[in-house]
C-alpha cells in the first residue's frame, strides 16, 4: 500500500495553475522530501492531502483512502505539522494536546500517549502555559505534538525547521529520524537542501506547479554530470592551458585554477598530466563533487528563493 | 460514520473557551442588560399597562432576556470562529475528521450554553425588581433553544464571510443591535405608527420576544403558534445559509 498516491493533481487559482498535472506515489516507511521555490505548489500539494484545500481535477489518496471521498479515514491516517506557527491563545499546551486528541476520537486512554509526546520533544515544564508565553522554538514543538496525538502513519512536517536554531533543529531531525525508524512515513519540505540531502533517500522537485523530477537520492545525484577541479597555484606556475583544457576552464580568483569537467569523460589523471606537461604547478587541489544544491538550481531553472 | 466523541470534544472546547473569559462573556452581558433594567423601570411608569394585566416592568423583563440570549449566542460563534480563523488555528479542526455539520452543531451547541446562560442570569437578577412568572416552561425552553441556535448559526456565518474585526462588528452593530431594540423588547409594536408596526412584522426577532414573552407571561401581541413558526423558518434559514458555507468551505478551505 502507498503511503501517498497523487494521480494527474491540479489545482487553479483562477488563472494561476498552482499544481499542473502532477502524479506521485510516496511508499510506506519513505523518509520523502518535497523540495522546489517558493510558489511551486508544495504547500498546495500538501493542503490538498491534508483537505485544506480542493483540487481542481485529479486524484489524491492517503495509504488507499481518497483526500475527498473517505476524507474522514484518510484524516485519521495523516498528522500535518504546518508552516505557521498558529495556535489557540485560550488554552495550555496540554490542554490544546487534549483538545485536539478528542477531535480524533480519542478520550482518556490517549493520555499516555500524550504524555509521552510531551516528554519526548521536552515540553513537560511547559505543559501547562499557553503558548503565547513560549518561544518560537517551543511553539514548533508543540505543533508537532499536535500532529501526533493521534499516532498518524503518514507524517507530513512542511518547513518544520524554518526559523529553528541549530541545536534544537538537531534535536528536531533526531525525532523525526526516529519516528520513521518507528514506521512512520515522513514527508517533508525544507528549504534546507543539506537537510533533505542528509536526511531524505527519496526526493521530488517542484517547479511551477509541475514535478520536475522524483527520484532517490543517489540516482538524483548522479543526474548532475559535472564535478569541480580547484587547483591552488604556485608562484612559479606557468599559466597557459593546454588546448583540450581551455573550454573547460571557469571563473577563479587570482592564484586559483578552475575547471568544470565531465563525471564521465573526464578522467582526473589524465587532466593532471596534462596541466603538468603544460608546466602548470599547483599547491593543493580540491574536487568538488556535485550535491543536491547544484540538481536543484539546474531543475529548477536557477532560480533564487528568497526566504 | 459519525465522529461523536469529535463533536463532543468541540463542544466542549467551545464552551470551555467562553467559560475562561466569564467576567467578559457572560457576566458582563447580564450587567448590561441589568442596566437597561433599571433605566427603563425608573423612567416609564410601573404602573402602566403594556398588555392586559401587565405592567411595563413584567412586560420589560422577559423581552430583556431574549435580547440577552440572542445578542450573546451571537458574540459567541461569531468571535470564537473568526479569532480561529485570524490566528490561523482553525486548521486543527479542519484537519481532524470532523464533518461540516459536527462542526456547525458543536459552535452552535456552544451559541445555546452561553446565550442561555446570560438568559438565566438576566432572569435571576431580574427577580429582584420584579418576580417574572414561566407559564410554559416548556416553550420557554423552546424559543430559547431556536433563537439562540439561530444566532449561532448567524454567528458562523458572519465569522466565515467576515475578513477583518471590522466587519464582525458592523454586523453586530447594523445588524443584531437595531433589530433586537426594534423586536418589542421595550415597547409594544402597537404603540408604534402603522409603518414600524408594519416593519417589525418583517423583523425575526419580534417573534422570538413575543413567543418567549408569551410563555413568560401568558398574554402575547400576536398568537404564539405563528411565532414559533417563524422562529423555525429562521432558525432553517440561517442553519440553511451556514451549513452551506461549511459545506462550501468559504473561507475556510481554499
Amino acid at each position: 500500500m502507498d503511503a501517498v498516491r497523487i494521480e494527474n493533481l491540479s489545482k487553479n487559482y483562477d488563472s494561476l495553475k498552482a499544481l499542473d498535472g502532477v502524479d506521485l506515489t510516496i511508499a510506506e516507511g519513505a523518509f520523502f522530501a518535497l523540495l522546489g521555490p517558493n510558489g511551486a505548489g508544495k504547500s498546495t500539494l500538501i493542503n490538498i492531502l491534508a483537505g485544506l484545500t480542493r483540487a481542481t481535477s485529479g486524484q489524491a489518496a492517503v495509504l488507499g483512502h481518497d483526500v475527498r471521498k473517505e476524507w474522514r479515514q484518510a484524516r485519521y491516517k495523516l498528522g500535518v505539522v504546518p508552516q505557521e506557527l498558529a495556535y489557540d491563545p485560550f488554552f495550555t499546551v496540554r490542554e490544546m494536546l487534549t483538545l485536539q486528541s478528542g477531535y480524533f476520537g480519542l478520550g482518556d486512554r490517549n493520555r499516555a500517549w500524550i504524555d509521552e509526546l510531551l516528554g519526548t520533544l521536552g515540553l513537560e515544564e511547559k505543559a501547562d502555559t499557553t503558548m503565547n508565553h513560549l518561544s518560537g522554538g517551543m511553539k514548533r514543538r508543540v505543533l508537532i505534538a499536535q500532529a501526533l496525538v493521534h499516532c498518524p502513519p503518514v507524517v507530513i512536517l512542511d518547513e518544520p525547521t524554518a526559523g529553528v536554531d541549530v541545536a534544537l533543529r538537531e534535536q528536531l531531525w533526531e525525532f523525526i529520524l526516529d519516528l520513521n525508524r518507528k514506521g512512520h512515513t515522513i514527508i517533508l519540505t525544507t528549504h534546507y537542501l543539506e537537510e533533505a540531502e542528509n536526511m531524505c533517500e527519496k526526493i521530488a522537485i517542484l517547479d511551477r506547479g509541475k514535478l520536475v523530477a522524483n527520484a532517490s537520492k543517489d540516482k538524483l545525484l548522479s543526474r548532475y554530470t559535472w564535478r569541480q577541479l580547484r587547483l591552488q597555484l604556485l608562484p612559479e606556475s606557468g599559466l597557459s592551458l593546454p588546448a583540450g583544457l581551455v573550454d573547460k576552464q571557469e571563473a577563479a580568483p587570482v592564484g586559483e585554477l578552475l575547471l568544470r569537467l565531465h563525471r564521465e569523460d573526464d578522467h582526473i589523471g589524465e587532466v593532471l598530466a596534462a596541466l603538468e606537461q603544460a608546466g602548470i604547478r599547483f599547491s593543493d587541489l580540491r574536487i568538488h563533487e556535485p550535491g543536491l544544491t547544484e540538481v536543484y538550481t539546474e531543475l529548477t531553472g536557477g532560480r533564487v528563493h528568497n526566504d | 460514520m459519525t465522529n461523536y466523541y469529535g463533536f463532543y470534544t468541540l463542544l466542549l472546547r467551545e464552551i470551555w473557551r467562553f467559560l475562561k473569559v466569564s467576567i467578559q462573556t457572560i457576566l458582563t452581558p447580564v450587567i448590561t442588560v441589568l442596566l437597561y433594567l433599571l433605566i427603563f423601570s425608573s423612567v416609564i411608569s410601573s404602573s402602566r399597562q403594556m398588555l392586559p394585566g401587565v405592567n411595563y416592568l413584567t412586560f420589560l423583563i422577559p423581552g430583556l432576556i431574549v435580547m440577552a440570549m440572542l445578542q450573546n449566542a451571537f458574540a459567541n460563534s461569531s468571535s470564537s470562529l473568526f479569532q480561529s480563523r485570524l490566528n490561523g488555528n482553525v486548521i486543527f479542526v479542519l484537519l481532524a475528521p470532523i464533518s461540516d455539520f459536527e462542526i456547525f452543531a458543536a459552535f452552535v451547541g456552544a451559541a445555546v450554553g452561553r446565550g442561555i446562560m446570560v438568559g438565566a442570569g438576566v432572569w435571576l437578577a431580574s427577580c429582584y425588581f420584579a418576580m417574572v412568572p414561566i407559564k410554559h416552561p416548556v416553550y420557554a425552553g423552546i424559543f430559547a433553544l431556536l433563537c439562540t441556535s439561530s444566532l449561532g448559526a448567524l454567528g458562523l456565518v458572519s465569522a466565515i464571510i467576515a475578513d477583518k474585526w471590522d466587519h464582525i462588528s458592523a454586523f453586530q452593530n447594523f445588524v443584531i443591535v437595531p433589530f433586537s431594540f426594534l423586536s418589542g423588547v421595550f415597547f409594544s409594536i402597537q404603540d408604534l405608527p402603522p409603518f414600524w408596526q408594519q416593519a417589525s412584522r418583517f423583523n425575526p426577532f419580534f417573534y422570538f420576544v413575543d413567543g418567549f414573552r408569551y410563555c413568560c407571561l401568558g398574554v402575547s401581541e400576536i398568537e404564539v403558534g405563528t411565532s414559533l413558526k417563524v422562529g423555525l423558518l429562521f432558525f432553517l434559514l440561517s442553519s440553511v445559509w451556514a451549513l452551506g458555507l461549511l459545506r462550501k468551505g468559504y473561507n475556510l478551505r481554499t
